[in-house]
């Protein structure tokens, strides 16, 4: 909706810009000769500092509404719509696994080596304890069925692997499964003294130290418990020296022994250490193997599957979401397509597209009569009339819809008056509810006044002399409807048709309630994921080929009508 | 000289007040977001124990929000930013374990928080197996089960007393309503598939289990309008849209005794679940004592047999059954109306937690896209 007249870089005269470029003019042609303002500074530099001052208080006048807009608006669809691609979530919570799995090829049917199986067993076991596996298994459910609910049983039973080893330990030395013992041979004596020293109103506890050296000769027992100690001190606010150490680092001590060389360790407890070490190189020693372990909790963990899908989505950033939005899923050979019966987005959006074209055809239809009548009646009865049309708007939606759910169901009014008057049996009452009609039949009733009024706005404005030019010159009532009136008032539908449809394809409320399983939209998908399945990464994907495909058609609608012919109002 | 004199007097006051205030709250906050479903259910707990606790402590105020079918998406939506509005949330048991296993709920100690029975038995015995979830205060017992037209049974048949008969079109032509989610109708479908009781779950655990179960349903879904709230299934019956459908039994209730339309009950496989509180993680200590101190009151025994009162529910407390009387409004005897009386509780059916909180994002896409085909 532009307007050559108002260009600045259009307007001749003596106008700030012209005078700008006036004075740019004077200096190309004539380097020396600077035209000077009033108070012998250049002309230029001063005009532009009065301009910019101008421009500087036209921005602060609009500053409120653009800060409002981007902070409520624009941040907050960009912040959702970023979750679409965002898929942080693999890396975080298995980073060992992923690391394990750098190599593995994801394309073929071989099964990933004991290393990820390890990797996994780690961090599984420290995601459950920081209660992540399970957001993670629902991650990994929207592209694999079953994901979740291996995630979560691994979750329960990988305490089984360290038990084996805390039991055997156990038996030989109760010390193995007393904090302090461990707390000794792991920790920093500064820290445990420090530790052993803060009380409760001291604040935050004294960050947990490894004892030097203690990572070279037992590195993983190390880390171990130096994640259990931070997160019981973190997160729990327990002190470490009063807590007995996860399983898991009785798993990785064993892993220590039986992998290194540990007759270098001296510090506390190297006696029972050497006791220990005896102990694993004996024969009746019960070991677990971690693959036996997963495959026991379920079987799945022996199917490339589960590993595939790691592999693929472990880079922070994934087309998945995408992908899933048009039924397609990633693979290691590249995106393909989803199985037949799980194929619903594509069927969604033509759906959406449809019948909201459909409802804006019905608006049209039904509102261009009464634009026309409302322009064309004398004003006491057209503001009568125009009430009637804006009364729709001044109820609520929800009341609306239920009232429209009244008249089409089987035992609705509708059908009540047509069995009455014998057109239909009472054993066959039309289904008119619950379906795509009773969605096209509410929404074009909701949606009617926003085609209405742009309508009327533009043909009140079209002079009733061109009807009469052209009635005098000797057109029948239909040419001079079809040839002058009709070309005049098309702005109007135009834009009455961008407002409903752009309205209709992000409608939710009224086809969740008429509209059953087959009259629904995308925008019902997208809520259905948002609150229920709680997938907002795909839901944020959805809505942005939603905005996307709004956009794109916009961009056709100008290219087609063009943009200038729409008119909101006079 | 006036002015100091009234800054004074104003900081005084000012003081006293702050100091009357934390006297009479003992560091407690003196506001609570309660988040339940709305309705009837709202409404029995509003008049059982909100407005009692109110009127025990003066100056404190409870704000209703009636967001519980969406508390698991909204309270990781708080987390994620940061800020807790909620005090405490209704949620099912499911809803429940969700939530506690990814650490958006407090655990709890049943047996330090919640009041003991009167005859001195502890709360944690008193529950009993209802504790399904560290974090989970129950409340209720409620089942789904099935409600039809008492007026729209074909004549010459006998009324559906069995829950083949919802799948059973021949003998029972019309439309029936179903919950718009997998939980329940896979296990009906599948009973009525002649799988056994017992191997339910089993069955469901499977990918040909599940495609059995759909394809059960798929025998009656063009006769099914799906629902989503509670109070759909109810409208439906009264208006004779449906022949029959399932839903709450309390909705039920509300339909035969309270609104008198021509329903009846079909007790048949009805599916216990659990209704409680659990009280949001992080929140800060004054808002977390209030709470505390009001969810204590609020499921005791009394308490917890004053709701029945109003609906239809079974308490979830053994201690709270013997006390269960009379409809507040109908003065009819309420215990022949719980889903957990003898006469109704005759074929039921065990709703497994542990398989649906594991299987549950499965089998629920599945089923999703299924319902959009």
């Amino acid at each position: 909706m532009t307007d050559a007249a108002n260009d600045p870089d259009k307007i001749t005269g003596p106008t700030p810009d012209n005078a700008i470029r006036a004075s740019e003019a004077a200096e190309a042609t004539d380097g020396a000769g600077k035209v000077l303002a009033a108070d012998g500074t250049p002309l230029k530099r001063s005009l532009n500092r009065a301009l910019r001052a101008q421009k500087m208080r036209a921005l602060m006048l609009v500053a409120p509404l653009l800060l409002f807009v981007l902070i409520t608006f624009i941040a907050p669809i960009a912040d959702m719509l970023f979750r679409s691609v965002e898929n942080q979530i693999v890396r975080e919570t298995l980073p060992r696994t992923v690391a394990a799995l750098q190599d593995y090829d994801a394309s073929g049917d071989e099964m990933p080596g004991d290393a990820a199986f390890e990797a996994a067993y780690y961090d599984i076991f420290f995601a459950a304890e920081r209660k992540l596996h399970t957001r993670l298994g629902s991650r990994l459910n929207y592209e694999m069925t079953g994901a979740s609910s291996l995630f979560r049983k691994s979750g329960r039973g990988l305490d089984d692997i360290g038990e084996v080893y805390q039991d055997q330990f156990e038996d030989l030395d109760e010390a193995w499964d007393e904090a302090r013992p461990w707390a000794e041979m792991m920790g920093d004596p500064d820290w445990i003294a420090a530790q052993e020293a803060w009380s409760e109103d001291d604040g935050a506890m004294p960050r947990f130290e490894l004892r030097d050296g203690v990572a070279d000769v037992l590195p993983k027992t190390a880390e171990a418990y130096r994640l259990f100690a931070r997160f019981m001190q973190v997160e729990e606010g327990d002190s470490p020296l009063e807590e007995e150490p996860w399983t898991v680092v009785h798993t990785a001590l064993y892993q220590d022994i039986t992998g290194g060389d540990i007759s270098g360790y001296s510090g506390p407890g190297a006696d029972r250490l050497a006791a220990l070490a005896e102990l694993v190189a004996g024969p009746d020693f019960e070991t677990v193997r971690f693959q036996d372990a997963f495959e026991e909790i379920d079987e799945d963990w022996a199917d490339p599957e589960i590993w595939k899908t790691i592999k693929t989505y472990a880079p922070a950033y994934t087309s998945g979401y995408f992908l899933n939005a048009v039924d397609a899923q990633k693979t290691a050979d590249g995106p393909a397509l989803r199985d037949e019966d799980e194929r619903i987005y594509g069927l969604l959006f033509k759906r959406t597209l449809f019948m909201s074209m459909m409802i804006t055809i019905s608006c049209i239809l039904l509102g261009y009569p009464v634009a026309y009548l409302l322009s064309n009646l004398p004003s006491r009865t057209a503001n009568l009339l125009m009430i009637l049309v804006l009364l729709p708007f001044w109820t609520s939606l929800l009341v609306r819809t239920s009232a429209w759910k009244v008249m089409l169901q089987q035992q609705g009014v509708i059908n009540d008056v047509l069995v009455w008057l014998g057109l239909v049996g009472d054993a066959d009452r039309l289904v008119m509810i619950n379906n795509q009609f009773g969605t096209i039949v509410a929404m074009t009733h909701i949606l009617l006044p926003f085609m209405i009024l742009p309508m009327y706005s533009v043909m009140s404005t079209i002079p009733p002399s061109y009807v009469r030019a052209a009635k005098s010159l000797g057109a029948t009532n239909w040419t001079t409807f079809w040839r002058v009136y009709f070309p005049q008032s098309v702005p109007g539908i135009g834009a009455g048709s961008i407002l409903v449809f752009i309205l209709a394809i992000g409608y939710y409320i009224t086809p969740e309630i008429v509209g059953g399983t087959t009259g629904t939209f995308i925008s019902n998908r997208i809520a259905y994921h948002i609150s229920s399945s709680l997938n907002w990464g795909l839901a944020a994907a959805l809505g942005a080929i939603l905005l996307a495909a709004v956009l794109i058609l916009y961009w056709a609608y100008d290219r087609i009508v063009g943009i200038d012919n729409v008119k909101l109002g006079g | 000289m006036k002015l100091s004199k009234t800054l004074m007097v104003t900081s005084a006051l000012t003081v006293a007040a702050a100091g009357g205030v934390y006297a009479a709250g003992h560091g407690m906050a003196d506001s609570m977001t309660l988040v339940s479903w709305g309705g009837a259910y709202q409404s029995s707990q509003q008049k059982a124990y909100v407005e009692p606790y109110l009127a025990m402590n003066e100056g404190v105020t409870a704000t209703w929000d009636e967001s519980s079918a969406e508390a698991v998406a909204k309270l990781r939506a708080m987390n994620e930013a940061g800020n807790i509005t909620w005090d405490l949330v209704d949620v099912v048991a499911a809803d429940a374990i969700r939530l506690c296993d990814e650490g958006l709920a407090m655990e709890i100690d049943a047996d330090e928080l919640l009041a003991a029975a009167p005859d001195g038995t502890s709360a944690e015995d008193d529950f009993g197996d209802l504790l399904v979830s560290d974090c989970f205060i129950p409340q209720i017992v409620y089942s789904t089960t099935f409600g039809y037209r008492t007026d729209m049974v074909p004549e010459g048949v006998d009324a559906p007393s069995q829950i083949c008969d919802v799948f059973d079109l021949e003998k029972y032509p019309g439309k029936r309503a179903l919950e718009k989610r997998s939980i329940n109708n896979m296990e009906w479908a599948l009973l009525c598939d002649g799988v056994a009781k017992d191997d339910v779950y089993d069955v469901l655990e499977t990918d040909e289990g599940q495609d059995q179960a759909l394809a059960k349903l798929d025998t009656i879904k063009d006769e099914v309008i799906w629902w989503s709230a509670g109070a759909d299934t109810p409208q439906l019956l009264a208006d004779g849209e449906i022949f029959m459908g399932s839903t709450y039994n309390g909705r039920l209730f509300s339909v035969i005794e309270e609104q008198d339309q021509p329903v009846a009950m079909m007790w048949d496989a009805q599916i216990f679940d659990l209704d409680g509180w659990i009280i949001p993680e992080g929140l800060p200590e004054d808002r977390l004592a209030r709470v505390k101190d009001f969810v204590t009151f609020a499921t005791d025994t009394q308490r917890l047999a004053d709701q029945s009162k109003y609906i239809s529910y079974g308490p979830a407390r053994q201690s709270s059954a013997p006390l269960v009387g009379q409809h507040a409004d109908l003065g009819i005897d309420m215990a022949p109306h719980m889903p957990t009386d003898p006469e109704n509780a005759k074929n039921t059916f065990l709703y497994n937690y542990e398989f649906w909180a594991d299987y549950r994002d499965d089998i629920e896409a599945k089923f999703q896209a299924w319902l959009a085909q």
